[in-house]
């Protein structure tokens, strides 16, 4: 199986997708270095881990579904479990970061909720 | 949820799991798939989660597309703030949302989406008080986020998650 046995409105498809994908957790991983603050860096990837890594994922399931002649729907996995499990990494960070402006009482501390 | 099928949502998913990571579906991975979706909820009931009760199918349906099409928006929004896209002032800010929604489980579908939508990061929940503390990388003045999140999210939550 390779790219060659792809038709080129697929093949076109794929890569303008992936692309895409690409493209947008480019600008989270850009954003990451361009925001300021902490708080502000943090929604940065999420970029990658929604709408780029969902491009992504949707251009894989194009590429299988039409490469092996059917519906291919094991990569959509892959977002399932990425989009269930990414809160926990960033609640956790978003914590952290809070105790410890908290506890050294810096200026741009959350408020308390 | 009774002896023999202790959580039959998680039960449905492990089979659908299953036969989505071993194609081609024969009778062999059907049978296989049946037994994993049947035995390992038993695992489960050693955790003793708290049942899921899930109301509302119309409800939810609605929820994912809203949900989807403000990740898309929103993505969108970020990228512009980070490519420096967006004209006008910007402020970020944190945001205190008193929830009504007390659900565990409406609670975490509620920290997923406001994690997928990026432009909002979830701080932190006091669960005495219910209030969310948010911050917003586009703060707007006024309670324009507090109703934004009260409205499109918790609304059907509540009704899903009663």
């Amino acid at each position: 199986m390779t790219g060659a046995d792809l038709p080129a409105w697929a093949a076109w498809l794929v890569v303008a997708l992936a692309l895409a994908g690409a493209g947008f957790s480019l600008t989270g991983a850009v954003g990451l270095i361009r925001l300021r603050t902490f708080y502000e860096r943090v929604h940065a990837p999420t970029l990658g881990a929604t709408l780029g890594m969902a491009l992504i994922v949707t251009a894989s399931v194009l590429y299988f579904s039409v490469a092996e002649g059917h519906l291919v729907l094991r990569d959509l996995l892959i977002g399932l479990f990425l989009t269930v499990t990414t809160p926990v990494t960033l609640i956790l960070l978003g914590r952290a970061a809070t105790y410890r402006d908290r506890a050294e009482g810096n200026a741009d501390a959350p408020p308390d909720p | 949820m009774n002896r023999f099928l202790p959580y039959p949502l998680l039960s449905l998913a492990l089979v659908a799991t299953w036969l989505l990571l071993n194609p081609p579906l024969t009778v062999a991975t059907a049978f296989l798939s049946v037994v994993v979706g049947w035995l390992v909820p038993f695992v489960m009931r050693a955790l003793r989660p708290e049942a899921v009760r899930v109301r509302a199918p119309g409800t939810i349906l609605g929820l994912a597309g809203r949900v989807l099409g403000d990740v898309v928006r929103s993505n969108i929004d970020v990228a512009k703030v980070i490519l420096g896209l967006r004209r006008g002032t910007r402020h970020t800010g944190f945001v205190s949302i008193p929830l009504d929604l007390r659900s565990p489980y409406g609670l975490a579908v509620l920290a997923i989406i406001l994690t997928a939508t990026p432009g909002t990061l979830w701080i932190q929940y006091d669960s005495n008080t219910g209030r969310l503390l948010l911050h917003v990388l586009d703060f707007v003045e006024g309670d324009e986020w507090v109703r934004r999140v009260k409205d499109r999210y918790e609304r059907p939550l509540m009704e899903i998650f009663p």
